[in-house]
């Protein structure tokens, strides 16, 4: 495994009766990022995350997770990884303690240290006043918190998220992402996770990788995913529009520029570069510009390139519908 | 921590859990208690009188009335019915999602359902006592024989019957199977088993069909340790006995194996 991934993974495939629903991927994580996964329901991505915390055995192909092989070395791998499910997996008749304490035992957490540790990991997510009280009485946020807190308790040193903050509010959503940066910054953790919010995505991840119908898409920074696909749009209201047009299509770096209802849109690619010099231009023609906004291409325009569909499109699963009405009649 | 340490205190905190939530969930404790005593307040002392059993019958040559004879079959009762339902809740460990935390950890498969196993068994027991306490307490003539061997009996009947549970449990993905079970499996082999009359005058069918239901061997082998006689030796009921708990646990071991989330 070359020295900085912590994953890597070659032709890894999954299928089921034919059907496959990871097809040979090859992914490399680098030791301590913050990896997003992105893809519509059906991709493939908790089949891939399946098969990489060692839950579903790989059809083809092969994975190393922190230098152990899924395969040779599953409990290995599981010793190094923390996992926060979709679902939650807490149990909830339990104090968030009780639920530490067990997952302590089973992960071989030796007990001079399990004390501290239940401490410290309960501090880093701001539960440490409800170490005694019942996981029923949480709230999603708090209990997404917990389920985070028990990930890290055996000290992995990768944290795989599945949907952390699906499912809550806005002000919780920021809060975990914040706790999420802030152990990958103290911890040095690396984190792979999945998620349906591109914005929070955009914001968090080191790198994403596309994934559609079991393949990767595409992997890269999220800027230069954004970048690639090109296209930024300035927008630009002046008076003399119709020569500015002209003039600002000679240039070479100037995908488009076009005039309508006395706006100039001028594609461009790094549009926040070509501001100033449009803008130069413009004063050097003595065109007064009365306003100047600039589109960047989001990760959704991105995602919509890549696999012909936003991310909230694509059919539900019978699992999602459960999911869906479970939460409805409050049994999160 | 070696990785037999880290087997056992798997074990043992997963064994925890389920005495924790045996004893915080006082419904559930109340509930479990409730029935077997009706039986015996209300069934044992209503039919106590209009019974006798003489010489040939199970209790003790003296003579003893119905609450006297049931008494065993309750406590049997109480150990099937406990122990079922710990080992059929895996279901909701299922559906509620905890169950993912311990097929994803490191610890084999095999202790996870040890450690609910003997949880269960152990909750079971304590019901079982509980209940042969309130069988003294309402005069029923016991003697026992044997404490350590009754102890090791009420464990491999509960053993038995919560691995059964398991068993039953990695099969199904949610609670609706389990009305069906109840109905259907739980309350015939209770009726089944000699627990509430005696099978040498019951009827040739009723008696072959109960010399297959393990239950019977349990409460045969409870009388025989709390009365000093019973229908079916002693020895025989504790080989059956042993041989359907190794059984059961090799087939909830099979099947939880199985389990793919």
């Amino acid at each position: 495994m070359a020295g900085d991934n912590i994953i890597e993974t070659q032709g890894l495939t999954k299928a089921y009766d034919g059907l496959r629903a990871v097809d040979s991927v090859d992914l490399a994580v680098r030791k301590g990022s913050i990896f997003g996964l992105l893809g519509p329901n059906g991709a493939g991505k908790t089949t891939f995350i399946s098969m990489l915390v060692t839950m579903r055995r790989p059809t083809s192909g092969t994975a190393a997770v922190n230098g152990f092989d899924i395969k040779e070395r599953p409990d290995d791998v599981r010793k190094s990884i923390g996992i926060v499910f979709q679902d939650p997996s807490l149990d909830d008749e339990l104090t968030a303690l009780e639920n530490l304490e067990i997952h302590a035992a089973m992960y071989g957490v030796s007990k001079d240290i399990k004390k501290k540790r239940i401490k410290e990991v309960l501090g880093l997510v701001g539960l440490s006043e409800k170490s005694k009280s019942l996981v029923k009485t949480f709230s999603g946020g708090m209990k997404r918190r917990l389920e985070i807190a028990r990930g890290l308790m055996h000290h992995p040193k990768i944290l795989f998220l599945d949907e952390p903050t699906l499912g809550l509010d806005p002000q919780t959503r920021a809060g975990i992402w914040e706790y999420i940066k802030k152990l990958n910054k103290a911890e040095g953790i690396t984190v792979i996770l999945t998620t349906h919010y591109m914005d929070e995505a955009d914001k968090v991840c080191d790198k994403i990788a596309i994934i559609d119908h079991g393949r990767i898409m595409a992997v890269d920074t999220p800027d230069d995913l954004k970048d690639a696909l090109g296209g930024d749009v300035i927008s630009i209201e002046c008076d003399r529009d119709g020569h500015c047009a002209e003039e600002l299509s000679k240039l070479d770096w100037v995908k488009s520029a076009v005039n309508h209802d006395g706006h100039i849109d001028v594609r461009v690619e790094k549009g926040e570069q070509k501001i100033p010099r449009i803008l130069q231009l413009m004063e050097a023609e003595g065109v007064k510009v009365e306003s100047v906004s600039l589109r960047k291409p989001s990760l959704d325009d991105v995602f919509l390139h890549y696999t012909g569909k936003t991310i909230r499109e694509g059919e539900g699963s019978t699992k999602d519908m459960v999911r869906l009405r479970r939460k409805a009649f409050g049994k999160r | 921590m070696t990785d037999m340490n880290k087997e056992l205190s798997g074990i043992y905190a997963l064994w925890k859990r389920e005495l924790i939530r045996f004893f915080r969930s006082k419904s559930r404790l109340i509930g479990s208690l409730a029935m077997p005593f009706f039986f015996l307040a209300i069934l044992g002392s209503g039919l106590n009188n209009a019974f006798s059993f003489g010489a040939a019958s199970a209790t003790s040559a003296g003579g003893g009335g119905y609450l006297d004879f049931i008494a065993p079959g309750i406590i049997g009762m109480v150990l099937m019915f406990g122990s079922m339902f710990s080992g059929m809740i895996v279901i909701m460990d299922r559906q509620f999602g905890f169950l993912k935390e311990t097929l994803v950890a490191p610890i084999s498969r095999l202790s996870v359902v040890l450690g609910k196993a003997f949880g269960g068994a152990t909750t079971a027991m304590i019901q079982g006592i509980i209940i042969l306490f309130i069988a003294m307490l309402m005069g029923v003539q016991i003697q026992v024989l044997n404490i350590f061997l009754l102890l090791v009996f009420m464990f491999m009947i509960s053993m038995m019957f919560v691995s059964l549970g398991i068993a039953l449990a990695s099969t199904m993905e949610d609670m609706h199977g389990f009305q069906l079970i109840m109905n259907f499996l739980i309350m015939p082999l209770f009726f089944l088993s000699g627990a509430l009359f005696p099978l040498t005058s019951a009827p040739e069918l009723l008696r072959s069909i109960s010399m297959l239901d393990p239950l019977t061997y349990g409460v045969n082998g409870l009388r025989y340790l709390l009365t000093g006689s019973s229908e079916v030796s002693f020895l025989l009921s504790f080989a059956v006995i042993l041989i359907f708990t190794l059984t059961f646990i090799g087939l909830a071991m099979y099947l939880f194996k199985r389990i793919e989330e």
